[in-house]
């Protein structure tokens, strides 16, 4: 079954008919015996590492195997912010290999995914922390990633609704990466599984992974699913939030805990709020979506979780920091409030790497920063997995480097998940 | 979610701070590999948690808590010495 192409002509022609012909998307499939590759989680890392897999490595003989249902998970559970602004050598040149696949991403899958390149603006409020933010930019713009430091006048041009002189966290300035911005996570989910199915991945819903078989010489060679035993040359796990449950089926520990993050949508406004802004003096960032609502969202709980809810605490956080840089939103009423399970590292940066396992491939560690990796992660676990050797972007994010000390450390908090 | 401290009686959690898995030990040794467990590896469950818990605003005790990854539910908390 062939997707059908959106176009202008398409959809004036599905309008004309009153949008009574639309058919599914994708193929829900029912799972074959043995598949070249099986991706576990069909979240979108995994939907990513599928659609990869055929395009890009021509591996088609595919099975992706969700727990639940397609855009269920965490790919619909996040803030929807795409940015490449990072500081360290490993992270910068993989997060702008995102960025720019996410900038073609809609052409490439012949889907609205609604990417807008509104701008993230990261604020400063002291003198130590612009400098710190000017390393940064400076590291992004070697790396041939866009950045621009503002002075407060350049941050009231852009958003003079701040408080500037707010007496504790004055606005000095902020970070702008005006090429950051905000993608559709449904969207996304919903795309990457149309353009997968069409290239022949199969799409297997309702399916939990309760086993991995491995052969007398310790290879993987099958999984055991709610669905019966599904055989497979190599076996990718793409289930960040659950990583540890899972890997522990094959007998692997992880760097890993998983937490629960908490984010939140205000009831709908007029246009308020253009690109995305963070307030620097502590964890609060937001943007405004295509409907009116704010959302926004903070830390971590930072207690190990799989609950999917969280605590008053970080609510009432959050939400300070809200007032501290637009004391207007006070007024507003919270629409909705969810959680969501993170793979949260020992260093805060992710995991693409083979196992101590063959056979057995591991995508993780994406603490709260995965929707924005998503199709770089997919491409770069794709490459993995077909070719056997890490994708030039992604090299850095080896498993064994927290036993090397080769780590990735963004906020320097050593090996404290809860920090990162 | 509240903490029953066995000083101060149930406490909101946000007079407590939280260090992680009370299950692993300090290795005896300096072995790199025992240290890599210790420092990085966790079991992570989805269940029954021993953890540390930090009552930094009130008598200031390490406690090991028993709670529930899956609930938050605390099934216990004492003194972790």
């Amino acid at each position: 079954m062939a997707a059908m192409k959106f176009s202008a002509l398409s959809l004036l022609r599905h309008a004309l008919t009153g949008n009574r012909e639309w058919t599914p998307h994708w193929r829900d499939a029912s799972p074959k015996p043995t598949y070249d590759v099986v991706i576990v989680g069909g979240g979108g890392h995994g939907l990513a590492t599928a659609y990869y897999l055929a395009r890009e490595f021509g591996i088609r003989n595919v099975a992706l195997l969700e727990k639940g249902w397609i855009g269920g998970g965490n790919v619909g559970r996040n803030t929807t912010i795409v940015r490449s602004n990072y500081l360290l050598p490993g992270n910068i040149p993989f997060y702008e290999t995102s960025l720019k696949l996410w900038e073609g991403l809609e052409q490439a899958l012949n889907f609205n995914a609604m990417v807008s390149q509104r701008g993230v603006l990261n604020l400063y409020h002291s003198d130590a922390q612009r400098d710190a933010y000017a390393r940064r930019g400076n590291a992004m713009r070697l790396e041939g990633v866009d950045a621009d430091l503002l002075d407060a006048d350049g941050v009231a041009k852009l958003v003079p609704q701040l408080d500037f002189d707010n007496a504790r966290f004055p606005i000095k300035g902020g970070l702008l990466q005006r090429r950051g911005g905000t993608v559709r996570h449904d969207a996304v989910a919903w795309g990457f599984a149309r353009a997968a199915s069409d290239l022949g991945v199969d799409i297997i819903q309702n399916c939990e992974v309760t086993g991995i078989e491995r052969d007398p010489a310790g290879r993987a060679v099958a999984v055991e699913t709610s669905r019966g035993r599904i055989g497979a040359a190599k076996i990718g796990l793409a289930v960040a939030g659950n990583s540890s449950r899972v890997a522990a089926l094959a007998g692997l520990r992880l760097p890993i805990e998983s937490h629960v993050l908490q984010a939140f949508v205000s009831e709908g406004v007029k246009p308020l709020i253009d690109g995305v802004i963070t307030f620097g003096a502590g964890h609060f960032y937001v943007s405004q979506s295509d409907k009116g609502g704010l959302v926004f969202g903070g830390d971590i709980d930072g207690y190990n979780s799989y609950a999917q809810r969280g605590n008053l605490p970080v609510v009432e956080d959050v939400c300070e920091g809200g007032m501290a840089i637009l004391p207007m939103i006070g007024r507003l009423r919270l629409l909705r409030s969810w959680g969501g399970i993170m793979d949260m590292s020992m260093d805060g940066s992710p995991i693409i790497d083979r196992t101590p396992v063959d056979g057995l491939y591991l995508n993780a560690g994406w603490c709260y920063g995965g929707f924005k990796a998503t199709p770089a992660s997919g491409l770069c676990f794709a490459h993995l997995i077909a070719r056997g050797v890490p994708h030039p972007a992604a090299s850095a994010y080896c498993l064994d480097r927290f036993a090397t000390g080769a780590i990735i450390d963004e906020k320097g908090q050593g090996a404290q998940p809860n920090l990162h | 979610m509240r903490i029953p401290c066995p000083y101060c009686g149930e406490r909101d959690a946000r007079e407590f701070s939280y260090l992680g898995d009370a299950s692993v030990a300090r290795p005896a040794t300096d072995d790199a590999a025992a240290y890599h467990e210790y420092v990085n590896l966790r079991a992570n469950p989805a269940g029954p948690h021993r953890e540390f818990w930090y009552h930094a605003s009130g008598c200031r005790s390490w406690l090991v808590v028993t709670r529930d990854t899956r609930t938050h539910r605390i099934d216990s908390a004492e003194l972790a010495r």
